[in-house]
Parts: structure tokens; C-alpha cells; sequence
């Protein structure tokens, strides 16, 4: 907490919590050990970007739930994040998410046991493979033209975690989200001889996936 | 440096683009909100945007490459290859979707062996989708050489591109003709 601001006092769940005032509403539930699903949100985040749409909560006085990273908490504020409606909301949400993803192969992927996916599922109760909605294969090759990096795009959840980290490594981030709609994927953009200059392998993005889209080089030839 | 090697592996016409393009950045001001500008600058003068122009563009805003390819990719009225002789665009606005205009695309794909967006190698046919064009009666419809060619079918697909080659070869039979003579 912020020793500097002010105190509010909120109420999430029955539970009395007391925060730093414009402090953002899920890192205050997070930190206070009540467990908001969320893929996309980070705390160094000024201005998340509220893509993975899983962080809802139903608040007091608002017509319908929102999403608790683009909220900031105020003094009075009463907050549920286990309505029916609120779990409904993620569920489908995250069928969503994961019905353009290939999910067969959680068992030879890196990020099998620390994967968000896999956490959020067991919360949910979801199963990883959604039996209702019909999958769609995009079934895009993995992107071998980073010196350092390999990039999965079925595996991504377009969360752009990695984009935010490397943009606050270097000025600029050498990740970037390209194309749209089914085919939009991040990019390191195609030419390898200009990124053996700017990017220095550093791994950062890697380590921030919440899934096993981005890989370092290494790695793969070891597990092959 | 980096860009000087890439210069020299493209050809002598990509050369002379990207001088263009490095030249025309200079009239605009180095700041982000001249993306947009400058990418639709440089589609215009060249109709398309080389790889190497998007790397130009990102030194001059100071933006990383992906950067710029990212925004680029968003938008559909940029081509990130040379026009051909004979653009081709096939219609997939909800009429001719309905109608199967992803079969008609896929027929040309297949014959020309390229995708959407890209151009043959030897810059004969370049193959894009469009949204509507506005004769939805006769869809599914595609446009070939800016001629509306309309209830297009895989035979026809066949057809127009075999025309397109006969045309070629008689110009250049009597080209041959004429130096000949
Ligand atoms: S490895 Fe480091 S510098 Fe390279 S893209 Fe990832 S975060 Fe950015
Ligand atoms: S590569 Fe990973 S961190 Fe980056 S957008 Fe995809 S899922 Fe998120
Ligand atoms: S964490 Fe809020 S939308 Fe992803
Ligand atoms: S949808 Fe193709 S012409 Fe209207």
C-alpha cells in the first residue's frame, strides 16, 4: 500500500479491506488473497488492456459486472466477484479464449503445471477442451525467424504481456501485435538481421507468457 | 549497417523505392501520429510498402520495426507486395461470401500459387480480397485488370488466367516478330 495516500475502505466479498485510494481494483483483490481469474493484466500496467475479458466482478450500483483491471477502488465501494452472472460471464469468456487454441498438447508444452490457462481452468471448473463450441483451426505455423525467440501464434492468448514488457526493457517494444481479427498474432517483424540488433535475446517476454507461446531458442533444441 | 545489407540483397527497382521513400520521409515531422500518414504516403507513390520502407519509416519515428508492421497489418488498404500487371481482386463482401466467393479465391490461389496480398514472382498477377464492390447481383465477383468479371465460377477462374497468358505470348511473339523484321 501506498504510504502516501489516502485510505479507503472497501468491501469485496464481506470482506474488509482497507487501500490506497485510485488503486487498481483487481491488484487490491489479488493482494488481499481473493482470487480474480485474469491473463492480460499486470501490476506495473498504467493502462491494462483489458483483453483476456476473464477479471470480472459485479460492483454495487453498477448496472452490470466489469472488469475489475480497468477499475480503480473508492471509498464505500462494494464489490462481489462470485455472482452467478460474474461466473458466467468468465466461463464463456474463456471457452472462448480457448476455442481457437490448440489444447491437445498441454502435456509436451513448457508451460505444463505453470500455465494461466490450466490454473484458470481448474477454478472454473471449465475443461480444457470445449466439447459445445465448434473449434476453429486456425492452425498457423510456429514463427522460427527470431535469432533468439520462437513464437507459437495457436498457443497465444493475445494478452500482449510480452509487448508491455520489452516496451518498458527498451524504449520501444520489439514485439508488436500484427494483423487482425482470427489471424492476429505478435510480431517480431520478418527480418532477422535488423532484430540481431536491437533485440538481445533477454528473455523477459518468455518469462511474462502466461502460456507457452513464447520460447526461447535454447530451449527448444534441448527438448527438441 | 544493418539497412545497407538489406539494400543490397533487393533488387535495383526496391532500390530506387526505398531512395524515394528514405528522401520523402524527410518532408514529414518525426512524430507518432505521422504513421498513418506516411504508410498511405508511400502505398500511394508506390503501391505497396516494401519491408525495408517500413524499417526506413520506423528509424524516422524512432519506433521499433514490429511497431510499424503491426499497425501496417491492421489495416487492409496496405499491400506489402509490388502490385502485378494484372491485379486481381476477388469480392468477399456478404453477398459474394454467400455466394462462394472464398471458393473463387482459393481457385485463384491455387492456380497462381500465391496468397491473398501477395504477387507472383515474376509480377504478372498480384491477388487481393475486396469488401463489396457494389454488383452484388452478380456475385460472386471479382475484378481482373479493373474489369468486373461477374458469376465467377473455378472455370471461369481457369478462363481468365489462360486468356491472360495467351495475351502475353502473342505480344511476344510479335515483339519478336518486330525485331526480327
Ligand atoms: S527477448 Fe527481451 S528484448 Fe527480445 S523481444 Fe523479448 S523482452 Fe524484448
Ligand atoms: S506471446 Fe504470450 S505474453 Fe505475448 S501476447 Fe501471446 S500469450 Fe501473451
Ligand atoms: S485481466 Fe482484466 S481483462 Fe484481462
Ligand atoms: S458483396 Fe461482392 S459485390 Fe457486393
Amino acid at each position: 500500500m501506498d504510504k502516501n495516500a489516502n485510505i479507503v475502505n472497501l468491501i469485496v466479498d464481506g470482506k474488509e479491506i482497507k487501500a490506497s485510494e485510485g488503486a487498481n481494483l483487481l491488484r487490491v483483490c489479488l493482494d488481499n488473497e481473493i482470487y480474480v481469474p485474469n491473463l492480460c493484466y499486470l501490476k506495473e500496467m498504467e493502462h491494462p488492456p483489458a483483453s483476456c475479458r476473464l477479471c470480472f466482478v459485479a460492483i454495487e450500483g453498477y448496472p452490470q459486472p466489469v472488469t475489475s483491471c480497468t477499475e480503480v477502488v473508492r471509498e464505500g465501494m462494494v464489490v462481489m466477484t462470485d455472482t452467478p452472472e460474474v461466473r458466467r460471464l468468465q466461463k464463456s469468456a474463456f471457452e472462448l479464449l480457448l476455442s481457437v487454441r490448440r489444447i491437445s498438447f498441454c502435456k509436451t508444452c513448457i508451460a505444463n503445471k505453470r500455465c494461466g490457462l490450466q490454473k484458470i481452468a481448474r477454478f472454473l471448473g471449465v475443461k480444457l477442451r470445449v466439447a459445445h463450441l465448434n473449434r476453429i483451426d486456425v492452425d498457423r505455423e510456429v514463427d522460427h525467424t527470431h535469432p533468439y525467440l520462437d513464437y507459437d501464434p495457436d498457443k497465444c492468448v493475445l494478452c500482449e504481456r510480452c509487448i508491455f514488457v520489452c516496451g518498458n526493457i527498451n524504449k520501444t517494444p520489439m514485439l508488436s501485435l500484427a494483423h487482425r481479427g482470427l489471424n492476429t498474432s505478435v510480431t517480431f517483424f520478418e527480418s532477422a538481421a535488423i532484430l540481431e540488433n536491437s533485440c538481445k535475446g533477454c528473455g523477459a517476454c518468455v518469462e511474462i507468457c502466461p502460456v507457452g507461446a513464447l520460447t526461447l531458442k535454447s530451449h527448444n533444441k534441448v527438448t527438441g | 549497417m544493418e539497412v545497407c545489407r538489406a539494400l543490397e540483397q533487393g533488387d535495383k527497382e526496391e532500390e530506387r523505392i526505398l531512395s524515394d521513400i528514405s528522401s520523402s520521409l524527410k518532408l514529414f515531422e518525426r512524430k507518432r501520429s505521422n504513421l498513418i500518414p506516411l504508410l498511405q504516403m508511400i502505398q500511394k507513390r508506390h503501391g505497396y510498402i516494401p519491408p525495408m520502407g517500413m524499417v526506413l519509416l520506423a528509424q524516422h519515428l524512432d519506433l521499433s520495426p514490429s511497431h510499424v508492421y503491426g499497425v501496417a497489418t491492421f489495416y487492409n488498404q496496405f499491400r506489402f507486395n509490388p502490385p502485378g500487371k494484372h491485379p486481381i481482386k476477388v469480392c468477399l463482401g456478404t453477398a459474394c461470401h454467400v455466394k462462394g466467393g472464398e471458393i473463387i479465391l482459393e481457385n485463384f490461389e491455387r492456380k497462381l500459387g500465391i496468397k491473398a496480398g501477395e504477387t507472383t514472382r515474376d509480377r504478372e498477377f498480384s491477388l487481393d480480397r475486396v469488401a463489396c464492390v457494389g454488383c452484388c447481383a452478380l456475385a460472386p465477383v471479382a475484378i481482373v485488370n479493373d474489369k468486373v468479371e461477374g458469376h465467377m465460377t473455378p472455370s471461369k477462374v481457369e478462363g481468365i488466367i489462360l486468356s491472360l497468358e495467351i495475351e502475353k505470348e502473342k505480344k511476344k511473339r510479335e515483339a519478336d516478330k518486330d525485331d526480327t523484321e
